[in-house]
């Protein structure tokens, strides 16, 4: 997400070209266990790519790995252009460390926005066919032939005139030490074998058997344990706790205050397991200041934010139009108002971090979204220059943005600090991880519409009331103290170019589109889908209602609007035949359409309601245009999951405060999806070519109003908040 | 001091008999594959075998097991990462971060050994662990598929 943040357009930069590549053999820390070759000597070609003398090629990959395929993705990517042999490739994570002592060669570590793949592919596919240029320029030389007579396939380089071939690994070390190219062609997509094909994940098999091992299974020689409570009410502060009263618990080592950079404030402690450290806090005595937002409930949050949705000032994220006019003139006015509450992005592994500090050293191995970030924590917290400080990244337990905040680095070096040389492993409990979330805002609309005679839509005023995560996060990134990003998948089109990727699917005549900031005492992150999955509820949801106050089919209805969106429409169009919308079937379909992060998605869901208001979703088709699609398995696989986690906030997920704390502080309070729940998700993979969508994100955005446009067909009711929990029960 | 027999070898322990066996399996011995998520049955990502059967060792404490009890864990459910439910999951792709399908997997083969033909609505009822990344849908698949290999 930083990259979209900054308004960086990483597509552009061609740092291969130039970048410092320094000398071949350079041994990398962290590899897959097995995967080096015997001698453990690897050559690098480039920063991209190592080549073994047995021609084991391994793809470096800065971008975090949390399932969502961005490894595999990327390592076919700069293989189509290496022209190796698929089976030979294996992965590794370069540092952020190596990387800022190289000119940060390898581009943002950043995972979010869906940018993991786009956001890479070109400077990685430049870096694959740089590599390629250089191994055959090394074996043209051995043979003192010009490299244009030479080619590579399958990593093996051919002289054509004399039918000599050798293999990658046997010119790497050479190929290494020579200049890169200038230049470099990339193949155009019809040329692909290894990419746009559905590979299998490169890192499936270790997730099977239990040894991958992951930021909470780091194990590090005398390393101790810590738990951590933060103070449970945001800016509220540590007083003092009373250490006498757990010291002689089976295996404590120590308790020590734990106050960061960051503003959080705790207590955590030290045993020789997690379990008796956790114990052990449980049992601490512990007084807090809880400050000022000690009385923050759901009363309050409502209050603020109903205060919004009629207010004059708002800053305007589209506008078009005379909206004054066309409600002057409208034969009818329809009004709805909207809720999304706060969520948790609860991945599957806790948060934590393990470090180990010494008076010039701060080593931290840790599940990140953000290895750069990480690593500036590490050092802020110890506060050892970044050159002294090295973070090792795992595979991610799930991440969804929640990641990319390095919180929990800073509390490990402070836990560290008073414990020097001592590898320390902080783990939250998922107590923990609920309480101090970084939440998905939480917003309210106030959706007006203007009908003429005809039924036709001729003003839209869509009036967005609510949390800002850049004011929470970023708040340097603010223009004039307006969040752009509140607007995502609303935004005007030919603005503002990092928000090009999130412009509004419909065009209307007369237009506003506003946002009201009222930003509650809770703490506001990325979740993924981020400010798309509100709005496309929004805007969806209300055309529906619009559709069918018109009395016209809510398919047509978007269509009429939707002219000037060719990609868009046919992705709408694409889900309704697929799943029979229209049909007098006697299923109930709902649809929705949206475009983020650069795609073009819509869903078809069909729904069965009991008659005591049970929902059943039986079935969803979602179409994505991603323009290119780079592993269409891994895509499906996106699309599915991201329905799952789309749902899972439309059938169960909110966080709610009392007295300024969580209320749902773990899975039987905050549930998830299982299995009973997931309908059979058809995908449409439609890449129309030419660029490069998003993959992880969009999707999320139709899933939920898809869903509660087909409850209203089933049962005539509209659910207007999330979560729908108990809403249609009688 | 106590004899535990996981993945077929005896074992050693010494922990607080109060401990949850999720602890002493990643602590103790230092066996890492079985997972912590919640710590309170809910999410099966810590799921074992105790004789066979799926048990959420996050809330099965050390003093309920005994030495006769044979303690599986991912690591002990094949030899070569073979069992049909890890041959189905991997020629699905299913898992995406993984975090939770040694879970998953552990509560599959556990209702395999009892049921060895599920039918969709036993799967809805047997398996209730939690998969934030959504992979149900490969998941539901690989068990009819696992089910035609076993
Ligand atoms: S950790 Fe045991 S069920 Fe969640
Ligand atoms: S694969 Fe990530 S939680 Fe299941």
């Amino acid at each position: 997400m930083n990259d979209l943040v900054n308004g960086i357009n990483v597509s552009r930069r061609r740092f291969i070209v130039g970048a410092s590549v320094a000398g071949a053999g350079l041994s990398l820390g962290i590899l897959p266990a097995g995967k080096a070759s015997a001698d453990g000597h690897l050559d690098e070609v480039n920063a991209w790519v190592v080549i073994a003398p047995d021609d084991t090629v391994t793809v470096r990959v800065a971008r975090s790995e949390m399932g969502q395929g961005t490894l595999t993705g990327l390592a076919q990517l700069v293989a189509e252009e290496l022209e190796c042999d698929w089976e030979k490739v294996t992965w590794e994570f370069p540092t952020p460390g190596q990387s800022l002592a190289r000119e940060r060669v390898w581009g943002p570590f950043s995972t979010g926005g869906s940018f993991g793949l786009r956001g890479s592919q070109q400077y990685m596919r430049e870096g694959g066919a740089a590599a390629r240029m250089m191994l055959i320029e090394a074996a043209a030389q051995k043979w003192g032939v010009p490299a244009a007579e030479c080619y590579a396939e399958n990593s093996v380089i051919y002289h054509k005139g004399s039918r000599r071939k050798t293999s990658f690994g046997k010119v790497a070390d050479a190929a290494g030490k020579l200049a890169p190219p200038t230049e470099v062609r990339l193949k155009q997509e019809s040329e692909w074998k290894v990419a746009g094909q559905p590979l299998k994940r490169l890192d499936t098999a270790d997730k099977l058997t239990g040894k991958l091992v992951y930021g909470a299974d780091i194990q590090l020689d005398g390393m101790l344990l810590a738990s951590i409570k933060d103070c449970p009410v945001m800016g509220g502060k540590l007083v003092s706790y009373d250490e006498v009263a757990v010291r002689d618990m089976p295996g404590v080592r120590g308790v020590v205050k734990v106050e960061t950079a960051l503003g959080t404030s705790g207590v955590a402690v030290v045993a020789d397991t997690w379990w008796q450290a956790n114990k052990a806090l449980e049992k601490l005595p512990i007084e807090w200041d809880l400050g000022p937002n000690a009385d923050f409930d759901d009363a309050a949050l409502t209050e603020l934010l109903e205060d919004g949705l009629d207010a004059d000032e708002a800053f305007i994220g589209n506008a078009g139009g005379d909206i004054g006019a066309a409600f002057a003139a409208a034969d009818r006015v329809v009004e709805a108002v909207y809720k999304v509450p706060s969520q948790n992005h609860a991945p599957m592994e806790p948060m934590n971090a393990t470090a180990v500090l010494t008076k010039d050293k701060c080593d931290v191995w840790c599940p990140t979204q953000d290895g750069e970030a990480a690593l500036a924590g590490a050092s802020e917290a110890s506060g050892l220059p970044i050159e002294q400080c090295e973070v090792y990244k795992t595979i991610l337990g799930g991440g969804f943005g929640r990641r990319g905040r390095p919180d929990y680095v800073h509390q490990v070096v402070e836990v560290a600090k008073a414990f020097p040389g001592t590898p320390i492993k902080l783990q939250w409990s998922r107590e923990e991880d609920q309480k101090h979330g970084f939440f998905h805002p939480t917003t309210m609309a106030k959706m007006r519409g203007s009908l003429d005679a005809d039924g036709k839509l001729t003003g839209l005023h869509l009036r967005i009331s609510g949390q800002s995560i850049l004011a929470g996060l970023a708040p340097q990134a603010l223009q004039d103290g307006m969040d752009r990003l509140v607007f995502q998948s609303l935004f005007k089109q030919g603005v503002a170019p990092n928000m090009e990727d999130h412009v509004i699917s419909y065009d209307f005549e007369n237009l506003l589109v506003d946002h009201a900031m009222r930003n509650p005492p809770i703490r506001p992150g990325f979740w993924r889908g981020v400010n798309m999955n509100q709005n496309a509820i929004y805007m969806e949801c209300f055309m529906d209602e619009l559709a069918a106050a018109a009395v016209r089919d809510p398919l047509e209805f978007r269509l009429a609007h939707m002219g000037k969106n060719p990609k868009g429409a046919a992705v709408l169009k694409a889900v309704a035949e697929r799943s029979g919308w229209g049909q007098k079937d006697g299923k109930h379909r709902g649809l929705a359409v949206t475009y983020g992060f650069g795609s073009y998605v819509a869903a078809c869901a069909d729904v069965t309601v009991s008659g005591n208001g049970d929902v059943k979703i039986d079935r969803i088709v979602a179409a994505t245009d991603c323009g290119t699609a780079v592993n269409p398995q891994q895509i499906e696989a996106q699309v599915e999951g991201s329905f799952v986690y789309g749902l899972s906030a439309l059938l169960y997920q909110e966080i709610t405060f009392d007295q300024g704390v969580v209320e749902q502080q773990n899975f039987h309070t905050y549930p998830s999806m299982r299995i009973k729940d997931m309908p059979k998700v058809e995908t449409i993979l439609m890449p129309s070519g030419g660029f490069y969508g998003g993959v992880g994100e969009p999707t999320i955005g139709v899933a939920a109003p898809a869903v509660m446009n087909a409850i209203y067909a089933a049962t005539g009711k509209r659910v207007r908040s999330l979560p729908l929990k108990e809403q249609l029960k009688a | 001091m106590k004899t535990l027999k996981v993945n077929g070898k005896r074992i050693k322990v010494d922990a607080d008999e109060g401990t949850p066996l999720l602890w002493v399996i990643r602590e103790q011995l230092g066996m890492t594959g079985t997972k912590f998520g919640c710590g309170i049955a809910q999410c099966g990502a810590c799921t074992i075998h105790i004789d066979g059967k799926a048990v959420r060792s996050c809330v099965y404490p050390l003093s309920a097991v005994t030495e006769s009890n044979d303690v599986t864990t991912i690591e002990g459910l094949s030899e070569n990462g073979d069992h049909p439910v890890q041959q189905a999951w991997a020629e699905l792709d299913t898992p995406q971060c993984g975090y939770c399908q040694p879970g998953m997997i552990m509560a599959v083969a556990g209702m395999l050994n009892d049921m060895p033909n599920p039918s969709d609505e036993q799967i809805d009822a047997q398996i209730t662990n939690i998969c934030r990344c959504g992979t149900f849908q490969r998941v539901r698949e690989g068990i009819h598929l696992a089910a035609k290999k076993s």
